[in-house]
């Protein structure tokens, strides 16, 4: 049934009622415990599904399913402890919890009022109550776009209006303007989200002054960049700030419809998003005369297909329309002519998820965040080398090394920095002596990387650069889309070569090959893939260039990554002839008498380094 | 697991196609939801696809080739996955990958003879905090080295 905009508060104040108890309110009904169970991906994969419902199950057993409810939630962001649970009113934090616990939880926790110690983290122990106010990893975030994230159940739109959803567009259809709407975005310096940081408010004013009878607003969740999940995070946790922003936008230039592209390889985010959907098509949020102001505006899901470029805006678009994913040449810019060659707004799921956020508080709350060209917060998916993978929100303008030591909690087993790779296989390589960078769009050019849609990989010494490079070299050669030949041929020159140097094979003068390439392809290509497709080999060159004449000129590989330039060795002085390495060694490379020092045949050895791994010995030599 | 239907019955495809064919762009969901049925999506069907939308095969045949989701060829009973993605890269999924190709003696793209394994190295499955990450099917394996394969295998 549709509603009035007092009906929806009146929904949003009873639910307050029932879960302010999250946010320190008193709890008005009979609800006064609430388990909230992460249901991201990383969670979801560790079976968090199961406990919910052990939980739910364990509860009803009781008789406790009125006073104690389990709500499954987004994104927590700490996804290397998880499975996490959060027990309010006093927002006990607990990780690391499997289905099994569910007993225990509800035995000692929930009935016997004690803690669970063994699910608590170190750092808390003493006290685990109000865990993401005390956890290091939490204290110098500022979630914004993840704010809703964990905090309430993406299924329920009610919820969503309990924490002033759809008042910023109830705002913006009844009190304001189309030209207030995007000059409050100006305002506030928002930039895109999804890589090249353009202002948002000047693409919302682009499409708004294209005349068409006909306009669309389209969200790029496509998020093809790898170790990047910030976009499904939200989508997951939060899907209703997407469907509340798009109709935002769509009021703002003019539209009444759109598509929101999403990868198919994320089905909760997919399944959410379209619940979402539907939801707010039934209250009247989506659909004709919302909040009957005459405003009309509806939504379509869109699914990917498995293809990386499609993330380039021109090419998402031809898939919407049911073509190959092929960028087109821009101009025509999509503000003029995109979606079935109507004027479109195109927006990342990270950005829109900035919009409701601006509208209620003010262009200045955003835009007192952040650096001078960079305002507001960015999300990081953090993750490689790390001891707390996973999803951080981060002010404009914290430093690198305030990211992967204090919040990512450093790199695990005392192994040295190396690098942190932002801007996936369009971004570069940042080496420590640059860990004290501000992370904003400007510093991060500067130092020949980008901040792209926000994954960011940190290495430790035991990755080899060169390596790295050629990954990033062999995932590019994969997803160009093969229409303009710089990219298509350039790219695969350049990957043989690398392939090469990783063999052991190099030449003198690969290096300047690789930069000869990389220029061309870089003024040559038609899209921003190839455009920035060299930039990791570039910016690896930049701060590792040793490391590449390493491999060509020694014929090293100071890592001990690449296979061809490693061997292992027993050492006949540490060996005590225990025989486990050649019991776990997975080709019966290695022999010997029990007692006395075993021997690798060389000939046999793939180099897996697992005797390595198991020698208790250090007798296992590497070089 | 759904049973996938042969492709001798075309019937549950002309449904799909009526129940898509007036949206703008609906060749997608089209080809989406005819391999979730059928599996795969060989020339028969595609024919079939390009007959009803009335467009050429070649159009067709471009978009299932362009898109690495579709597939011509049917896959193995359980579909394994090593993610590719870099988190995974970095923490070894290489020798994860290596260590299922040499277990199941097939490469990358391939499926075993009897149909039971197809392996594929996929792009990022957004798991970073459980890396390297492996999915057969819908059971997803986390924090994987490359001895633990034989005996997840040894369970399908």
């Amino acid at each position: 049934m549709k509603k009035s905009i007092e009906e929806l508060r009146q929904i949003g104040k009873e639910k307050l009622d029932r879960i302010g108890l999250r946010v320190g309110l008193e709890a008005k009904t009979e609800s006064k415990t609430q388990i909230m169970v992460c249901g991201g991906t990383g969670c979801h994969s560790s079976s968090s599904h199961i406990l919910i419902q052990n939980l739910k199950d364990e509860l009803k057993a009781h008789n406790l399913d009125k006073e104690v409810e389990v709500i499954q939630t987004g994104c927590f962001g700490l996804c290397q402890k998880g499975p996490i649970v959060i027990i309010y009113p006093e927002g006990t934090f607990y990780s690391h919890v499997q289905p099994a616990d569910f007993k225990e939880i509800v035995e000692k926790h929930i009935i016997g009022k004690e803690i669970v110690d063994r699910l608590v983290l170190d750092e808390i122990k003493a006290d685990p109550n109000d865990g993401l106010n005390k956890l290091e990893f939490y204290k110098k975030q500022n979630r914004n776009a993840l704010g809703n994230c964990g905090l309430l159940d993406p299924e329920c739109i009610d919820e969503y209006l309990a924490f002033k959803g759809y008042e910023a567009l109830y705002k913006v259809v009844t009190t304001m303007t189309q030209d207030q709407v995007i000059q409050e975005i100006l305002d506030s310096g928002l930039r895109g989200r999804g890589g090249a940081g353009f202002p948002t408010g000047m693409k919302w004013k682009f499409a708004k002054a294209a005349q068409n009878d006909k306009k669309y607003v389209v969200c790029n969740a496509d998020e093809g960049d790898p170790g990047a999940f910030m976009d499904r995070s939200v989508l997951e946790g939060d899907p209703h700030v997407i469907v509340e922003a798009m109709a935002i936008a769509a009021y703002a230039i003019g539209a009444d419809e759109g598509y929101v592209y999403v990868r198919a390889e994320y089905p909760i985010a997919v399944k959410r998003l379209t619940i979402a959907i539907n939801q707010a098509r039934e209250y009247g949020l989506l659909g004709k005369d919302i909040m009957g102001t005459g405003f009309n505006f509806d939504l379509h899901v869109r699914l990917g297909a498995g293809a990386f470029v499609c993330g380039e805006e021109t090419a998402l678009l031809n898939s919407v329309e049911g073509k190959r994913g092929e960028p087109r040449p821009r101009p025509p810019f999509p503000a003029n002519e995109g979606a079935f060659k109507k004027p479109t707004v195109l927006n990342n799921v990270e950005t829109l998820a900035n919009i409701p956020k601006i509208i209620r508080e003010g262009a200045k709350w955003f835009s007192d965040m952040g650096t001078e060209d960079s305002k507001g917060t960015k999300v990081f998916a953090l993750g490689g080398k790390i001891a707390n993978t996973g999803l951080v929100e981060v002010e404009m303008g914290t430093t690198l090394r305030e990211i992967v030591y204090d919040i990512g909690g450093g790199i695990p087993d005392n192994k040295a920095f190396k690098a942190a790779q932002t801007g996936g296989p369009s971004g570069g390589c940042i080496p420590a002596q640059h860990l004290d960078t501000p992370i904003d769009f400007k510093s991060l050019a500067e130092v020949g990387s980008m901040m792209g849609s926000g994954g960011l990989i940190v290495m430790d010494e035991d990755n080899c650069m060169v390596d790295v490079a050629r990954f990033f070299m062999d995932f590019i050669v994969d997803e160009s889309c093969g229409k303009c030949s710089p990219c298509r041929i350039g790219t695969k020159r350049m990957l043989e070569i690398l392939n090469r140097i990783c063999d052991g094979e190099g030449q003198e003068g690969d290096v300047e090959k690789l930069e000869d390439l990389a220029k061309a392809i870089k003024a040559g290509s038609l899209c921003a893939l190839g455009q920035t497709a060299a930039n990791p080999v570039l910016s690896t060159l930049r701060y590792f260039r040793p490391e590449y004449e390493a491999h060509i000129k020694d014929k090293k590989c100071p890592a001990g990554v690449c296979k061809n330039l490693i061997t292992f060795t027993i050492d006949p002085a540490k060996c005590v002839g225990c025989s486990l390495c050649a019991k776990k060694c997975p080709v019966n490379a290695i022999s010997g008498e029990v007692k006395s020092p075993f021997v690798i045949n060389q000939e046999e050895c793939i180099k897996c380094g697992l005797c390595l791994q198991t020698c208790k010995f250090k007798a296992i030599d590497k070089k | 697991m759904v049973d996938l239907i042969s492709i001798e019955n075309l019937e549950p495809l002309k449904e799909i196609i009526a129940q898509h064919k007036e949206e703008p762009g609906c060749i997608m969901p089209i080809l989406q939801e005819t391999q979730g049925a059928y599996g795969y999506l060989p020339i028969e069907l595609q024919k079939v696809i390009a007959d009803e939308l009335n467009i050429p095969l070649s159009e067709v045949y471009g978009i299932v080739t362009f898109y690495t989701q579709f597939t011509l060829v049917q896959k193995g009973k359980y579909k394994i996955g090593v993610c590719m993605g870099t988190a995974c890269y970095v923490r070894g999924a290489q020798n994860v990958l290596d260590r299922v190709e040499r277990e199941l003696k097939i490469a990358v793209g391939q499926t075993t003879e009897d149909k039971k394994f197809t392996i594929e190295a996929t792009r990022c499955l957004g798991a970073c905090g459980l890396a390297p990450v492996m999915m057969i099917n819908e059971d997803v394996y986390g924090a994987l080295t490359p001895d633990k394969i034989p005996g997840i295998l040894a369970k399908y």
